[in-house]
Protein backbone atom coordinates (compact mmCIF):
# COMPACT_ATOMS: atom_id res chain seq x y z
CA UNK A 1 0.00 0.00 0.00
CA UNK A 2 1.48 2.99 -1.19
CA UNK A 3 0.91 6.17 1.34
CA UNK A 4 0.10 9.12 -0.67
CA UNK A 5 -2.07 11.18 1.67
CA UNK A 6 0.41 13.69 3.58
CA UNK A 7 0.42 13.41 7.19
CA UNK A 8 -1.06 16.89 7.64
CA UNK A 9 -4.36 16.01 6.14
CA UNK A 10 -4.60 12.50 8.30
CA UNK A 11 -3.46 14.81 11.11
CA UNK A 12 -6.42 17.17 10.38
CA UNK A 13 -8.80 14.50 9.73
CA UNK A 14 -8.31 13.18 12.79
CA UNK A 15 -8.58 16.19 14.77
CA UNK A 16 -11.99 16.50 12.95
CA UNK A 17 -13.34 13.02 13.02
CA UNK A 18 -12.33 13.24 17.06
CA UNK A 19 -14.74 16.91 17.10
CA UNK A 20 -17.45 15.16 15.36
CA UNK A 21 -17.58 11.89 17.78
CA UNK A 22 -17.95 14.71 20.99
CA UNK A 23 -21.62 13.94 21.01
CA UNK A 24 -21.16 10.52 21.32
CA UNK A 25 -18.86 10.75 23.72
CA UNK A 26 -20.53 12.66 25.75
CA UNK A 27 -23.78 10.80 25.68
CA UNK A 28 -22.06 7.67 26.38
CA UNK A 29 -20.61 9.21 29.71
CA UNK A 30 -23.23 11.15 31.17
CA UNK A 31 -25.37 8.23 30.48
CA UNK A 32 -23.64 5.90 33.15
CA UNK A 33 -22.57 8.90 35.02
CA UNK A 34 -24.83 8.65 38.35
CA UNK A 35 -26.98 11.50 39.26
CA UNK A 36 -24.92 12.87 42.09
CA UNK A 37 -22.13 13.48 40.11
CA UNK A 38 -22.77 17.69 40.25
CA UNK A 39 -24.38 19.91 38.07
CA UNK A 40 -20.82 20.94 37.19
CA UNK A 41 -19.41 17.85 35.81
CA UNK A 42 -22.25 17.83 33.78
CA UNK A 43 -20.30 18.78 30.58
CA UNK A 44 -17.36 17.03 31.20
CA UNK A 45 -16.57 14.16 28.70
CA UNK A 46 -13.77 12.98 30.86
CA UNK A 47 -15.14 9.45 32.33
CA UNK A 48 -15.43 9.99 35.66
CA UNK A 49 -17.58 8.29 37.97
CA UNK A 50 -19.50 7.20 40.30
CA UNK A 51 -21.11 5.27 37.49
CA UNK A 52 -24.04 3.18 37.40
CA UNK A 53 -26.98 2.04 35.30
CA UNK A 54 -29.46 4.25 37.47
CA UNK A 55 -30.12 6.90 34.39
CA UNK A 56 -30.94 3.80 32.09
CA UNK A 57 -33.31 2.61 34.68
CA UNK A 58 -34.94 6.30 34.79
CA UNK A 59 -35.47 6.41 31.15
CA UNK A 60 -37.25 2.69 30.80
CA UNK A 61 -39.39 4.00 33.71
CA UNK A 62 -40.69 7.43 32.59
CA UNK A 63 -40.71 6.62 29.34
CA UNK A 64 -42.85 3.93 27.42
CA UNK A 65 -40.07 2.17 25.63
CA UNK A 66 -40.98 -1.26 24.99
CA UNK A 67 -43.82 0.27 23.52
CA UNK A 68 -42.68 2.11 21.41
CA UNK A 69 -39.95 -0.32 20.31
CA UNK A 70 -42.58 -2.68 19.46
CA UNK A 71 -44.79 0.51 17.98
CA UNK A 72 -41.26 1.00 15.45
CA UNK A 73 -40.66 -2.51 15.28
CA UNK A 74 -43.80 -3.26 14.33
CA UNK A 75 -43.54 0.09 11.43
CA UNK A 76 -40.56 -0.69 10.12
CA UNK A 77 -41.42 -4.41 9.60
CA UNK A 78 -44.50 -3.98 8.21
CA UNK A 79 -43.18 -1.16 5.50
CA UNK A 80 -40.34 -3.90 4.41
CA UNK A 81 -42.63 -6.60 4.17
CA UNK A 82 -45.29 -4.58 1.98
CA UNK A 83 -42.71 -2.63 0.04
CA UNK A 84 -40.58 -6.29 -0.71
CA UNK A 85 -43.97 -7.41 -2.36
CA UNK A 86 -44.84 -3.92 -4.46
CA UNK A 87 -41.28 -3.39 -5.64
CA UNK A 88 -40.46 -7.09 -6.52
CA UNK A 89 -43.14 -7.23 -8.77
CA UNK A 90 -42.87 -3.68 -10.27
CA UNK A 91 -39.03 -4.19 -10.21
CA UNK A 92 -40.03 -7.50 -12.51
CA UNK A 93 -42.28 -5.81 -14.98
CA UNK A 94 -39.87 -3.04 -15.79
CA UNK A 95 -36.53 -5.41 -15.57
CA UNK A 96 -38.03 -7.83 -18.27
CA UNK A 97 -41.04 -6.53 -19.60
CA UNK A 98 -42.32 -4.51 -22.80
CA UNK A 99 -45.56 -2.81 -23.05
CA UNK A 100 -46.37 0.49 -24.07
CA UNK A 101 -45.83 3.65 -21.84
CA UNK A 102 -43.16 1.96 -19.69
CA UNK A 103 -40.68 4.82 -19.68
CA UNK A 104 -43.74 7.37 -18.81
CA UNK A 105 -44.79 5.07 -15.88
CA UNK A 106 -41.09 4.61 -14.85
CA UNK A 107 -40.20 8.16 -14.84
CA UNK A 108 -43.74 8.59 -12.78
CA UNK A 109 -42.29 5.78 -10.35
CA UNK A 110 -38.83 7.89 -9.80
CA UNK A 111 -40.82 11.22 -9.21
CA UNK A 112 -41.57 9.85 -5.90
CA UNK A 113 -37.86 9.85 -5.24
CA UNK A 114 -38.74 13.53 -4.72
CA UNK A 115 -42.08 14.17 -3.97
CA UNK A 116 -41.27 13.04 -0.26
CA UNK A 117 -44.00 12.46 1.87
CA UNK A 118 -42.80 15.26 4.89
CA UNK A 119 -43.56 17.35 2.34
CA UNK A 120 -47.55 16.19 1.66
CA UNK A 121 -48.01 15.71 4.83
CA UNK A 122 -51.38 18.28 4.93
CA UNK A 123 -53.08 16.55 2.00
CA UNK A 124 -52.11 13.27 2.92
CA UNK A 125 -53.55 13.59 6.64
CA UNK A 126 -56.80 13.90 5.11
CA UNK A 127 -56.80 11.19 2.62
CA UNK A 128 -55.52 9.00 6.07
CA UNK A 129 -58.79 10.65 7.58
CA UNK A 130 -60.94 9.67 5.27
CA UNK A 131 -59.67 6.24 4.75
CA UNK A 132 -59.74 6.00 8.51
CA UNK A 133 -56.52 5.34 9.38
CA UNK A 134 -55.30 7.99 11.08
CA UNK A 135 -53.75 7.39 14.56
CA UNK A 136 -52.69 4.05 13.40
CA UNK A 137 -49.34 2.28 12.99
CA UNK A 138 -50.99 1.23 9.22
CA UNK A 139 -51.30 4.79 8.95
CA UNK A 140 -47.68 5.72 9.34
CA UNK A 141 -46.96 3.00 7.03
CA UNK A 142 -49.43 3.32 4.41
CA UNK A 143 -47.32 6.58 2.44
CA UNK A 144 -44.33 4.08 1.95
CA UNK A 145 -45.35 1.18 1.25
CA UNK A 146 -44.38 1.96 -2.62
CA UNK A 147 -41.10 2.72 -2.98
CA UNK A 148 -39.61 4.06 -6.45
CA UNK A 149 -35.97 3.84 -4.63
CA UNK A 150 -36.30 -0.44 -4.50
CA UNK A 151 -38.17 -0.40 -7.41
CA UNK A 152 -35.24 0.88 -9.31
CA UNK A 153 -32.63 -1.51 -6.86
CA UNK A 154 -34.84 -4.40 -8.05
CA UNK A 155 -35.59 -3.66 -11.84
CA UNK A 156 -31.27 -3.20 -11.78
CA UNK A 157 -30.81 -6.57 -9.75
CA UNK A 158 -32.95 -8.85 -11.96
CA UNK A 159 -31.13 -7.42 -15.04
CA UNK A 160 -28.17 -8.77 -13.31
CA UNK A 161 -29.41 -12.54 -13.30
CA UNK A 162 -29.01 -14.74 -16.76
CA UNK A 163 -32.39 -15.28 -18.20
CA UNK A 164 -31.56 -18.96 -18.04
CA UNK A 165 -32.77 -19.26 -14.95
CA UNK A 166 -35.98 -18.05 -15.83
CA UNK A 167 -36.02 -20.11 -19.11
CA UNK A 168 -35.41 -23.16 -17.06
CA UNK A 169 -38.02 -22.93 -14.75
CA UNK A 170 -40.88 -21.69 -17.92
CA UNK A 171 -39.91 -24.81 -19.75
CA UNK A 172 -41.05 -26.62 -16.45
CA UNK A 173 -44.56 -24.42 -16.72
CA UNK A 174 -43.97 -22.19 -14.10
CA UNK A 175 -46.29 -19.02 -13.86
CA UNK A 176 -44.61 -15.59 -13.38
CA UNK A 177 -45.70 -14.94 -10.32
CA UNK A 178 -43.52 -18.53 -9.27
CA UNK A 179 -40.89 -17.01 -11.63
CA UNK A 180 -40.49 -14.08 -9.50
CA UNK A 181 -40.57 -16.10 -5.72
CA UNK A 182 -38.77 -19.28 -6.45
CA UNK A 183 -36.53 -18.19 -8.90
CA UNK A 184 -35.40 -14.45 -9.06
CA UNK A 185 -35.89 -13.75 -5.76
CA UNK A 186 -33.31 -16.23 -3.93
CA UNK A 187 -31.20 -14.72 -6.38
CA UNK A 188 -31.66 -11.25 -5.62
CA UNK A 189 -30.62 -11.51 -1.78
CA UNK A 190 -27.69 -8.68 -2.10
CA UNK A 191 -30.30 -6.21 -3.86
CA UNK A 192 -33.02 -7.00 -1.17
CA UNK A 193 -30.76 -6.88 1.76
CA UNK A 194 -29.70 -3.15 0.80
CA UNK A 195 -33.00 -2.06 0.36
CA UNK A 196 -33.82 -3.43 4.03
CA UNK A 197 -30.82 -1.87 5.07
CA UNK A 198 -31.89 1.60 3.70
CA UNK A 199 -35.74 1.31 4.47
CA UNK A 200 -35.21 0.33 8.03
CA UNK A 201 -32.87 3.31 8.69
CA UNK A 202 -34.51 5.52 7.14
CA UNK A 203 -38.17 4.46 8.20
CA UNK A 204 -36.65 4.07 12.31
CA UNK A 205 -35.24 7.49 12.00
CA UNK A 206 -38.35 9.13 10.65
CA UNK A 207 -39.83 11.49 12.62
CA UNK A 208 -42.42 14.42 11.49
CA UNK A 209 -44.90 12.02 9.36
CA UNK A 210 -45.79 9.64 12.56
CA UNK A 211 -45.45 12.39 14.97
CA UNK A 212 -48.85 13.93 12.37
CA UNK A 213 -50.15 10.35 11.70
CA UNK A 214 -50.72 10.00 15.20
CA UNK A 215 -52.12 11.58 18.44
CA UNK A 216 -52.70 8.81 21.27
CA UNK A 217 -49.69 8.03 23.33
CA UNK A 218 -50.06 4.31 22.41
CA UNK A 219 -49.48 4.66 18.92
CA UNK A 220 -46.24 6.31 19.24
CA UNK A 221 -42.74 5.39 17.84
CA UNK A 222 -39.59 5.96 19.25
CA UNK A 223 -38.60 9.58 17.94
CA UNK A 224 -42.03 10.50 18.87
CA UNK A 225 -41.68 9.35 21.95
CA UNK A 226 -38.02 10.58 22.35
CA UNK A 227 -39.14 13.79 21.58
CA UNK A 228 -41.99 13.61 23.99
CA UNK A 229 -40.08 12.21 26.61
CA UNK A 230 -36.97 14.76 26.03
CA UNK A 231 -39.24 17.59 26.85
CA UNK A 232 -40.06 15.77 29.94
CA UNK A 233 -36.96 15.36 31.30
CA UNK A 234 -35.41 18.87 30.17
CA UNK A 235 -37.50 20.61 31.95
CA UNK A 236 -36.17 18.62 35.02
CA UNK A 237 -32.88 19.17 33.56
CA UNK A 238 -32.40 15.71 33.70
CA UNK A 239 -29.59 15.47 31.05
CA UNK A 240 -28.23 12.26 32.02
CA UNK A 241 -31.67 10.71 31.87
CA UNK A 242 -31.57 12.51 28.47
CA UNK A 243 -28.61 11.00 27.36
CA UNK A 244 -29.67 7.13 28.25
CA UNK A 245 -33.00 7.84 26.83
CA UNK A 246 -31.50 8.87 23.43
CA UNK A 247 -28.53 5.91 23.56
CA UNK A 248 -31.64 3.99 24.01
CA UNK A 249 -33.19 4.89 20.71
CA UNK A 250 -30.22 5.22 18.56
CA UNK A 251 -28.10 2.04 19.86
CA UNK A 252 -29.95 -0.81 17.50
CA UNK A 253 -28.47 1.09 14.82
CA UNK A 254 -25.58 2.38 15.48
CA UNK A 255 -24.57 -1.58 16.88
CA UNK A 256 -25.99 -2.74 13.58
CA UNK A 257 -24.46 -0.39 11.32
CA UNK A 258 -20.73 -1.25 13.45
CA UNK A 259 -21.38 -4.85 12.89
CA UNK A 260 -22.02 -4.85 9.55
CA UNK A 261 -20.32 -1.83 8.42
CA UNK A 262 -19.41 -2.91 4.94
CA UNK A 263 -22.99 -3.91 3.82
CA UNK A 264 -24.64 -0.47 5.40
CA UNK A 265 -21.96 1.40 3.41
CA UNK A 266 -22.35 -0.25 -0.09
CA UNK A 267 -26.39 0.03 0.37
CA UNK A 268 -26.28 3.87 0.98
CA UNK A 269 -23.86 4.59 -1.83
CA UNK A 270 -26.41 2.55 -4.07
CA UNK A 271 -29.61 4.35 -2.68
CA UNK A 272 -28.55 7.98 -3.52
CA UNK A 273 -32.19 9.15 -3.29
CA UNK A 274 -33.93 7.16 -0.50
CA UNK B 1 -22.98 2.42 -8.85
CA UNK B 2 -20.58 1.53 -11.50
CA UNK B 3 -21.62 -1.93 -12.31
CA UNK B 4 -25.37 -1.46 -11.74
CA UNK B 5 -25.53 1.70 -14.38
CA UNK B 6 -23.62 -0.45 -17.00
CA UNK B 7 -26.25 -3.05 -17.34
CA UNK B 8 -28.95 -0.15 -17.80
CA UNK B 9 -27.67 -0.32 -21.47
CA UNK B 10 -28.25 -3.59 -21.69
CA UNK B 11 -31.21 -4.45 -24.23
CA UNK B 12 -34.21 -5.68 -23.56
CA UNK B 13 -35.37 -9.12 -24.79
CA UNK B 14 -39.06 -10.05 -25.31
CA UNK B 15 -39.74 -13.21 -22.80
CA UNK B 16 -41.22 -16.15 -24.50
CA UNK B 17 -44.18 -16.91 -22.12
CA UNK B 18 -45.44 -13.47 -23.71
CA UNK B 19 -46.16 -15.45 -27.04
CA UNK B 20 -48.24 -17.84 -25.61
CA UNK B 21 -50.36 -16.98 -23.85
CA UNK B 22 -51.19 -13.22 -25.71
CA UNK B 23 -54.68 -12.54 -24.39
CA UNK B 24 -53.56 -12.18 -20.24
CA UNK B 25 -49.87 -10.88 -21.50
CA UNK B 26 -50.92 -7.58 -22.44
CA UNK B 27 -52.35 -6.81 -18.67
CA UNK B 28 -50.02 -8.73 -16.94
CA UNK B 29 -46.68 -5.99 -16.66
CA UNK B 30 -50.00 -3.92 -15.56
CA UNK B 31 -50.80 -6.20 -13.15
CA UNK B 32 -47.59 -6.30 -11.45
CA UNK B 33 -47.55 -2.79 -11.09
CA UNK B 34 -50.93 -2.33 -9.73
CA UNK B 35 -49.56 -2.52 -6.53
CA UNK B 36 -47.25 -0.33 -6.76
CA UNK B 37 -49.25 2.21 -8.60
CA UNK B 38 -52.14 2.01 -6.05
CA UNK B 39 -50.34 3.42 -3.36
CA UNK B 40 -48.20 6.08 -5.14
CA UNK B 41 -51.89 7.14 -6.56
CA UNK B 42 -53.15 7.73 -2.81
CA UNK B 43 -50.04 9.04 -1.17
CA UNK B 44 -48.15 10.80 -4.03
CA UNK B 45 -50.12 12.01 -7.38
CA UNK B 46 -53.58 12.27 -5.67
CA UNK B 47 -52.03 14.31 -2.96
CA UNK B 48 -50.64 16.60 -5.10
CA UNK B 49 -53.77 17.45 -7.37
CA UNK B 50 -55.88 17.58 -3.69
CA UNK B 51 -53.27 20.70 -2.34
CA UNK B 52 -53.58 22.35 -5.78
CA UNK B 53 -57.45 22.15 -5.61
CA UNK B 54 -57.59 23.33 -1.79
CA UNK B 55 -54.81 25.63 -2.34
CA UNK B 56 -57.07 27.38 -4.61
CA UNK B 57 -60.54 26.93 -2.90
CA UNK B 58 -61.66 29.75 -0.40
CA UNK B 59 -63.81 29.12 2.00
CA UNK B 60 -66.38 32.14 3.22
CA UNK B 61 -68.78 32.04 5.79
CA UNK B 62 -71.21 29.25 6.86
CA UNK B 63 -68.55 26.54 4.50
CA UNK B 64 -69.62 28.45 1.40
CA UNK B 65 -66.58 27.98 -1.14
CA UNK B 66 -65.40 29.44 -4.72
CA UNK B 67 -62.43 29.56 -6.35
CA UNK B 68 -59.92 32.08 -6.22
CA UNK B 69 -56.25 32.82 -5.39
CA UNK B 70 -56.69 34.72 -2.44
CA UNK B 71 -54.76 31.74 -0.32
CA UNK B 72 -51.99 32.63 -2.25
CA UNK B 73 -52.25 36.80 -1.52
CA UNK B 74 -52.29 35.87 1.83
CA UNK B 75 -50.08 33.65 1.73
CA UNK B 76 -47.16 35.93 0.29
CA UNK B 77 -48.93 38.66 2.37
CA UNK B 78 -47.68 36.98 5.61
CA UNK B 79 -44.42 38.20 6.90
CA UNK B 80 -44.09 34.81 8.57
CA UNK B 81 -43.79 33.03 4.97
CA UNK B 82 -41.23 35.66 3.71
CA UNK B 83 -39.41 34.94 6.90
CA UNK B 84 -39.89 31.09 6.33
CA UNK B 85 -38.56 31.42 2.76
CA UNK B 86 -35.53 33.23 3.42
CA UNK B 87 -34.42 31.20 6.18
CA UNK B 88 -35.02 28.53 4.41
CA UNK B 89 -32.22 30.05 1.64
CA UNK B 90 -30.33 30.86 4.56
CA UNK B 91 -30.31 27.26 5.70
CA UNK B 92 -30.01 25.61 2.42
CA UNK B 93 -26.98 27.18 1.70
CA UNK B 94 -25.55 27.31 5.49
CA UNK B 95 -25.76 23.31 4.96
CA UNK B 96 -25.04 22.39 1.80
CA UNK B 97 -21.85 24.39 1.55
CA UNK B 98 -20.46 23.70 4.77
CA UNK B 99 -21.08 20.02 4.67
CA UNK B 100 -20.51 19.18 0.77
CA UNK B 101 -16.86 21.10 1.53
CA UNK B 102 -16.15 18.83 4.57
CA UNK B 103 -17.58 15.81 2.87
CA UNK B 104 -14.99 16.22 0.00
CA UNK B 105 -11.91 17.08 2.35
CA UNK B 106 -12.45 13.80 4.49
CA UNK B 107 -13.17 11.72 1.39
CA UNK B 108 -9.52 13.46 -0.11
CA UNK B 109 -8.10 13.07 3.17
CA UNK B 110 -9.68 9.13 3.69
CA UNK B 111 -9.42 7.95 0.48
CA UNK B 112 -6.42 5.45 1.26
CA UNK B 113 -7.59 2.04 3.01
CA UNK B 114 -5.78 1.25 6.36
CA UNK B 115 -7.28 0.64 9.80
CA UNK B 116 -6.92 4.72 10.82
CA UNK B 117 -9.11 5.78 8.15
CA UNK B 118 -11.45 3.15 8.24
CA UNK B 119 -12.26 4.20 11.56
CA UNK B 120 -12.44 7.96 11.21
CA UNK B 121 -14.96 7.15 8.37
CA UNK B 122 -16.61 5.30 10.83
CA UNK B 123 -17.11 7.84 13.15
CA UNK B 124 -17.48 10.46 10.62
CA UNK B 125 -20.80 8.60 9.18
CA UNK B 126 -22.45 7.92 12.87
CA UNK B 127 -24.57 10.80 12.70
CA UNK B 128 -26.19 9.66 9.56
CA UNK B 129 -27.27 6.67 11.38
CA UNK B 130 -29.37 8.58 14.33
CA UNK B 131 -32.73 10.07 14.05
CA UNK B 132 -32.56 13.86 13.86
CA UNK B 133 -34.52 13.87 16.71
CA UNK B 134 -32.24 12.28 19.20
CA UNK B 135 -28.95 14.25 17.24
CA UNK B 136 -31.55 17.15 18.58
CA UNK B 137 -31.54 15.51 21.85
CA UNK B 138 -27.84 15.15 22.13
CA UNK B 139 -27.28 19.01 21.10
CA UNK B 140 -30.29 20.22 23.43
CA UNK B 141 -27.31 20.08 26.26
CA UNK B 142 -24.65 20.78 23.97
CA UNK B 143 -26.10 24.24 23.28
CA UNK B 144 -27.41 24.68 26.93
CA UNK B 145 -26.08 27.99 28.26
CA UNK B 146 -23.57 27.67 30.84
CA UNK B 147 -23.90 24.40 31.99
CA UNK B 148 -24.00 22.77 28.42
CA UNK B 149 -20.86 21.21 26.63
CA UNK B 150 -20.12 24.16 24.19
CA UNK B 151 -20.58 26.88 26.96
CA UNK B 152 -18.49 25.02 29.36
CA UNK B 153 -15.27 24.15 27.41
CA UNK B 154 -15.77 27.40 25.57
CA UNK B 155 -15.20 28.98 29.07
CA UNK B 156 -12.11 27.90 29.17
CA UNK B 157 -10.94 30.34 26.18
CA UNK B 158 -12.80 33.13 28.20
CA UNK B 159 -15.65 33.32 25.92
CA UNK B 160 -18.82 34.16 27.96
CA UNK B 161 -22.27 32.26 28.38
CA UNK B 162 -23.98 32.02 25.29
CA UNK B 163 -27.76 31.49 24.08
CA UNK B 164 -27.56 29.23 21.53
CA UNK B 165 -31.20 28.60 20.49
CA UNK B 166 -32.22 31.63 22.06
CA UNK B 167 -30.68 34.17 20.57
CA UNK B 168 -31.88 34.98 17.70
CA UNK B 169 -28.71 35.90 15.18
CA UNK B 170 -27.36 32.74 16.55
CA UNK B 171 -30.45 30.23 16.68
CA UNK B 172 -30.57 29.36 12.86
CA UNK B 173 -26.53 28.91 12.90
CA UNK B 174 -26.97 26.53 15.77
CA UNK B 175 -29.92 24.62 13.90
CA UNK B 176 -27.40 24.98 10.79
CA UNK B 177 -24.79 22.98 12.80
CA UNK B 178 -26.53 20.04 14.18
CA UNK B 179 -27.45 19.24 10.19
CA UNK B 180 -23.30 19.57 9.09
CA UNK B 181 -23.26 17.58 11.35
CA UNK B 182 -25.37 14.69 11.08
CA UNK B 183 -25.26 14.88 7.26
CA UNK B 184 -21.20 15.50 6.54
CA UNK B 185 -20.56 11.41 6.95
CA UNK B 186 -23.51 10.75 4.34
CA UNK B 187 -22.26 12.67 1.57
CA UNK B 188 -18.51 11.67 2.65
CA UNK B 189 -19.77 7.94 1.66
CA UNK B 190 -20.98 9.44 -2.22
CA UNK B 191 -17.59 11.14 -2.41
CA UNK B 192 -15.22 8.26 -1.47
CA UNK B 193 -17.52 6.14 -4.20
CA UNK B 194 -16.37 8.75 -6.57
CA UNK B 195 -12.78 9.00 -5.86
CA UNK B 196 -12.74 5.37 -6.01
CA UNK B 197 -13.97 5.16 -9.61
CA UNK B 198 -10.93 7.73 -10.76
CA UNK B 199 -8.56 5.91 -12.85
CA UNK B 200 -5.15 5.73 -10.39
CA UNK B 201 -3.31 5.86 -13.88
CA UNK B 202 -4.46 9.32 -14.61
CA UNK B 203 -3.47 10.90 -11.29
CA UNK B 204 -0.32 9.47 -11.50
CA UNK B 205 -0.02 10.00 -15.09
CA UNK B 206 -0.07 14.01 -14.09
CA UNK B 207 2.02 13.15 -10.81
CA UNK B 208 5.12 12.56 -13.53
CA UNK B 209 3.80 15.25 -15.38
CA UNK B 210 5.44 17.43 -12.52
CA UNK B 211 1.73 18.32 -11.77
CA UNK B 212 1.17 19.17 -8.49
CA UNK B 213 -1.60 17.99 -5.61
CA UNK B 214 -3.81 21.03 -6.04
CA UNK B 215 -3.38 21.18 -9.82
CA UNK B 216 -3.99 17.57 -10.07
CA UNK B 217 -7.48 17.69 -7.79
CA UNK B 218 -8.86 21.36 -9.73
CA UNK B 219 -7.46 19.34 -13.02
CA UNK B 220 -7.92 15.99 -13.32
CA UNK B 221 -10.46 14.72 -9.54
CA UNK B 222 -12.78 17.55 -9.42
CA UNK B 223 -14.12 17.00 -12.93
CA UNK B 224 -14.09 13.58 -12.53
CA UNK B 225 -16.14 14.32 -9.73
CA UNK B 226 -18.55 16.43 -11.35
CA UNK B 227 -21.67 13.77 -11.50
CA UNK B 228 -21.08 12.64 -7.67
CA UNK B 229 -21.15 16.84 -7.19
CA UNK B 230 -24.29 17.46 -8.64
CA UNK B 231 -25.79 14.13 -6.98
CA UNK B 232 -24.47 14.79 -3.72
CA UNK B 233 -25.67 18.50 -4.38
CA UNK B 234 -29.41 17.58 -5.59
CA UNK B 235 -30.01 15.05 -1.89
CA UNK B 236 -28.78 18.43 0.11
CA UNK B 237 -30.92 20.52 -1.18
CA UNK B 238 -33.84 17.80 -0.72
CA UNK B 239 -32.92 17.47 2.68
CA UNK B 240 -32.57 20.91 3.25
CA UNK B 241 -36.41 21.36 2.51
CA UNK B 242 -37.58 18.37 3.97
CA UNK B 243 -35.96 17.94 6.95
CA UNK B 244 -36.96 19.81 10.06
CA UNK B 245 -37.11 17.33 12.53
CA UNK B 246 -34.57 19.17 14.65
CA UNK B 247 -36.22 22.80 14.71
CA UNK B 248 -39.95 20.97 16.11
CA UNK B 249 -38.03 19.68 18.55
CA UNK B 250 -36.07 22.36 19.56
CA UNK B 251 -36.88 25.69 18.91
CA UNK B 252 -40.12 25.51 17.48
CA UNK B 253 -39.42 28.17 14.73
CA UNK B 254 -38.35 30.66 17.31
CA UNK B 255 -36.81 32.81 18.75
CA UNK B 256 -39.36 35.31 16.66
CA UNK B 257 -39.00 33.49 13.71
CA UNK B 258 -35.55 32.88 13.23
CA UNK B 259 -35.70 29.21 12.54
CA UNK B 260 -39.13 28.61 10.96
CA UNK B 261 -38.71 27.07 7.74
CA UNK B 262 -41.51 26.43 4.60
CA UNK B 263 -41.80 23.18 6.00
CA UNK B 264 -42.48 24.37 9.42
CA UNK B 265 -44.31 27.05 8.40
CA UNK B 266 -46.95 24.26 6.83
CA UNK B 267 -46.58 22.29 10.09
CA UNK B 268 -47.24 25.38 12.16
CA UNK B 269 -50.54 26.48 9.59
CA UNK B 270 -51.63 22.97 9.71
CA UNK B 271 -51.03 21.69 13.37
CA UNK B 272 -51.24 25.19 15.21
CA UNK B 273 -53.74 27.20 13.42
CA UNK B 274 -55.91 25.01 11.18
CA UNK B 275 -55.69 27.34 8.42
CA UNK B 276 -55.46 24.73 5.42
CA UNK B 277 -56.11 27.26 2.51
CA UNK B 278 -52.95 28.70 3.63
CA UNK B 279 -50.78 25.68 4.68
CA UNK B 280 -51.83 23.85 1.48
CA UNK B 281 -50.78 27.26 -0.95
CA UNK B 282 -47.12 26.75 0.59
CA UNK B 283 -47.23 23.26 -0.06
CA UNK B 284 -48.02 23.49 -3.71
CA UNK B 285 -44.76 26.27 -3.56
CA UNK B 286 -42.41 23.69 -2.12
CA UNK B 287 -44.04 21.20 -4.63
CA UNK B 288 -43.46 23.51 -7.54
CA UNK B 289 -39.61 23.91 -5.97
CA UNK B 290 -39.10 20.07 -5.52
CA UNK B 291 -40.49 19.69 -9.16
CA UNK B 292 -37.66 21.95 -10.56
CA UNK B 293 -35.40 20.32 -8.95
CA UNK B 294 -36.26 16.89 -9.77
CA UNK B 295 -36.37 18.15 -13.55
CA UNK B 296 -32.92 19.65 -13.06
CA UNK B 297 -31.31 16.42 -10.92
CA UNK B 298 -33.42 13.66 -13.49
CA UNK B 299 -31.39 15.51 -16.39
CA UNK B 300 -28.08 15.25 -14.37
CA UNK B 301 -28.78 11.66 -13.35
CA UNK B 302 -28.66 10.45 -16.19
CA UNK B 303 -25.79 12.56 -17.46
CA UNK B 304 -24.06 10.98 -14.34
CA UNK B 305 -24.98 7.57 -16.12
CA UNK B 306 -23.69 8.01 -19.27
CA UNK B 307 -20.17 9.45 -18.07
CA UNK B 308 -19.74 6.09 -15.92
CA UNK B 309 -20.57 4.28 -18.38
Amino acid sequence: MRRDTPLIALALASAAALLWFIPFAWMAVASIREAGAGAADLASLWPSGPFGWGNFADAWSSGHFPLWYLNTVAVCGGILIVQCVTVSLAGYAFARMRFPGQNTLFALFLLQLLLVPPILVVPNLSTLVALHLYDTLPGIMAPYCASAFGVFLMRQTFRTIPRDYEEAAVLDGATRLQIIVHVLLPLSRPGLAAFAIVSVTTHWNEFLWPLMATSSPSNQVLTVGLATFTAGAEAGSEWGVIAAGTFLVAAPLLAAFVLFQRRFVSSFTLSGIK
Amino acid sequence: MVALTRLVARPLIVPAIRKRRPALAVLTPYLLLAPSALFLLTFTYWPVIQVIRSSLTVRGFRGAAHWGLENYSRLFGDAHFTTAVVNTLIYAAGTIVPSLVLALLFALALTETTRLTGTLRTVVALPMLIPLVAAASLFAFIFLPNAGLLDHYLAVFGVAETNWLGDPSLALGSIIAITVWKNCGYYMLFFLAGLAAIPRDLLDAAKIDGAGPVQRFFRITLPLLGPTLVFVLVIATLNAMTQIDHVIVLTQGGPSDATSMILFYIYQQAQQNFDIGRASAATVVSVGVLFALSMVSLRSLERGIHYET
